[in-house]
């Protein structure tokens, strides 16, 4: 595990969509005009007559990915997360996923840690709008390594897939050569005193939480659960039977994000009490984003008090 | 596909379709009569006559692609897609039923011939859009048609596919408006007022053309005039009227979604019928 890498998960993104731009003729890049924030300007500048602006058209994005993807084409849609869940939700429902369409959307900004840009900008939702799309994959990496990864094996899925980004550098919590597989979770640490299960970019945070966590001689399993949808229910009930009790981490609103997708398997398999630790019924706001994630109860402090009182 | 060239024979297969449309929906108990009566000579001369496919090859790469954006004028494409030999014309009467491959609304994954599912609207000329596109990128030499309806243009979305088809010069794509003037809640005009519509789209950049939709030989025209149109997309104003071909259902936005009873579906069968048979 590298510890020291720090660098923003829509680099790892960015670097995924170069190599597809070399190794499958297919792939396409939409942006509604916001490429240097997703980093989709990285394959703009070398496949100019593969990359699409449509302007700030999230709808019409939506819908000429789709036009295209019938055609044979890999479109990768990408903007904030929070515009195209929520301003083209029709478009990914009723054309993209009702038409099991091979769309690719990716939402960037995804979560509070966007920072000063509010609560407008902040995706809290996004997990949740594409997880109840029937026939929808949903993957959310923790670092750029995995965002690299995920983007890859999705441009090989058939069918609709959403990937969640992130807009801040964070430390990377797996390395090149960890392994990625759609649908199976990760398990990055096996201790002895609870199950911990995190989505995205807040692993980092939950890793410097296990850090101090160590020092007090408590030791948690952590899993990564990069893909949402569809959930390793084996994993779940695993751990939910080993320990009793399971917590998730997340940045996300509590109702439908990855602590709502854990409570599903539990509810109707292995009946286990939670702790998720999410956003409750509320909008994030401006701020740096080590503050909003304190605030938010979600910085390394904030979990390992959390998974203290959990044990 | 056998390629009808006579405006006799083009107009004899509208009132074809006609027939079957008010059949399948008084069948089926619901449905939407009105739209799929107002474009029944636009979609009869594009099947029939403009558009080029295999029926026993729906996926054959150099087809012409045909999007429905009205999805409510299911009744419409099914109709044109049965008489072009995609299935049986008995399956017409499955509409709307359990697991019938006829959708209330057309769904792409159960029905071959259907490209892409429909029915909220507002959808269709942005993915035409994109098909367009490929086609450009691919260098292939097919046409995609796409039917919308006039009160679908209240949706913004359109506009932005407005805006985006002339800056890719997507001289491959003919969009053509069924402009019959009537929406559910009435007169478009009143609801949320259209006009001055060619000059909307005159301003967007398209190349626009203004007919009768129920007169055979100026939508033969005006596919002729599409061909030659280079580096812009074309849009076919066409002027309809809502319930075509069914005396009391024509103009009548009552009609929009509502399935006639026993005695209307006998007397519209035989108002069309008596055409038939001239």
């Amino acid at each position: 595990m590298k510890t020291q890498d720090l660098k923003p998960i829509r680099d790892g993104y960015g670097n995924a969509l170069l190599e597809l731009g070399k190794t499958n003729p297919n792939v396409l890049v939409l942006d509604a005009d916001l490429s240097t924030s997703t980093r989709t300007n990285w394959f703009a500048e070398k496949f100019p007559d593969r990359f699409i602006d449509v302007g700030i058209a999230e709808q019409n994005m939506v819908n000429i990915a789709a036009g295209l993807s019938l055609e044979g084409k890999i479109p990768f849609v990408t903007t904030y997360g929070v515009f195209v869940c929520g301003r083209a939700f029709d478009q990914l429902r009723n054309t993209v996923c009702y038409s099991q369409l091979n769309v690719k959307i990716v939402g960037s900004h995804g979560g509070i840690s966007v920072g000063p840009d509010g609560g407008s900008h902040q995706a809290i939702e996004d997990i949740a709008l594409m997880r109840i799309l029937p026939n929808m994959t949903v993957e959310v990496p923790c670092d750029h390594f995995q965002a690299y990864k995920a983007t890859m094996k999705i441009a090989e899925l058939k069918g609709p897939a959403f990937l969640r980004l992130a807009r801040e550098a964070t430390v990377a919590i797996t390395d090149e050569n960890t392994d990625f597989e759609i649908g199976k979770a990760q398990i990055i640490i096996e201790g002895d005193d609870c199950a911990v299960f995190f989505a995205g970019t807040i692993g980092a945070e939950v890793m410097k939480a296990v850090e101090l966590l160590h020092k007090k001689r408590i030791f948690p399993t952590i899993i990564n659960m990069h893909t949402i949808k569809p959930i390793d229910k084996e994993c779940v009930i695993k751990y939910a039977k080993k320990f009793g009790e399971v917590m998730t981490v997340e940045e996300h609103l509590q109702a439908g994000g990855l602590g709502s997708a854990v409570a599903e398997v539990l509810a109707e398999n292995y009946p286990a009490k939670m702790k998720m630790l999410a956003i409750y019924d509320r909008f994030g706001e401006s701020g740096q984003p080590d503050v909003l994630l304190d605030a938010f109860g979600l910085s390394a402090e904030k979990i390992s008090t959390q998974i203290e009182k959990f044990i | 596909m056998k390629k009808l060239n006579k405006i006799d024979q083009l107009k004899r297969k509208a009132e074809e379709i006609r027939y079957d449309i008010v059949d399948m929906i008084a069948e089926a108990g619901s449905g939407h009569p009105g739209g799929s009566l107002s474009g029944a000579d636009l979609g009869s001369v594009l099947f029939f006559n403009e558009m080029k496919y295999d029926s026993q090859n729906p996926k054959w790469q150099d087809r012409d692609r045909f999007i429905l954006s009205k999805g409510h004028a299911a009744p419409l494409l099914y109709t044109l897609l049965a008489h072009a030999g995609y299935f049986e014309r008995s399956e017409l009467k499955t509409l709307r039923k359990y697991k019938s491959r006829l959708q209330g609304h057309p769904a792409s994954y159960m029905l071959p011939g259907v490209e892409v599912s429909t029915g909220s609207l507002g959808q269709g000329l942005s993915i035409s859009c994109g098909i367009a596109l490929a086609g450009k990128l691919d260098k292939k030499d097919f046409r995609v048609y796409t039917l919308l309806g006039d009160g679908e243009l209240d949706e913004g979305q359109v506009w932005e596919a407005a805006m985006f088809a002339p800056h890719k010069k997507l001289d491959n794509l003919c969009a053509v408006v069924d402009r019959n003037r009537l929406q559910i809640d009435g007169d478009t005009e009143k609801v949320m007022a259209l006009e001055p519509l060619r000059a909307k789209w005159d301003a967007f950049g398209w190349h626009t053309i203004l007919i009768d939709g129920h007169d055979i030989s100026e939508i033969l025209r005006a596919f002729k005039e599409f061909h030659s149109v280079k580096d812009k997309p074309t849009i076919i104003l066409a002027h309809t009227v809502k319930g075509k071909g069914v005396s009391f259902m024509e103009n009548k936005a009552g009609w929009h979604g509502k399935a006639p009873n026993k005695d209307e579906l006998e007397q519209a069968l035989k108002e069309i019928k008596a055409r038939m048979d001239v």
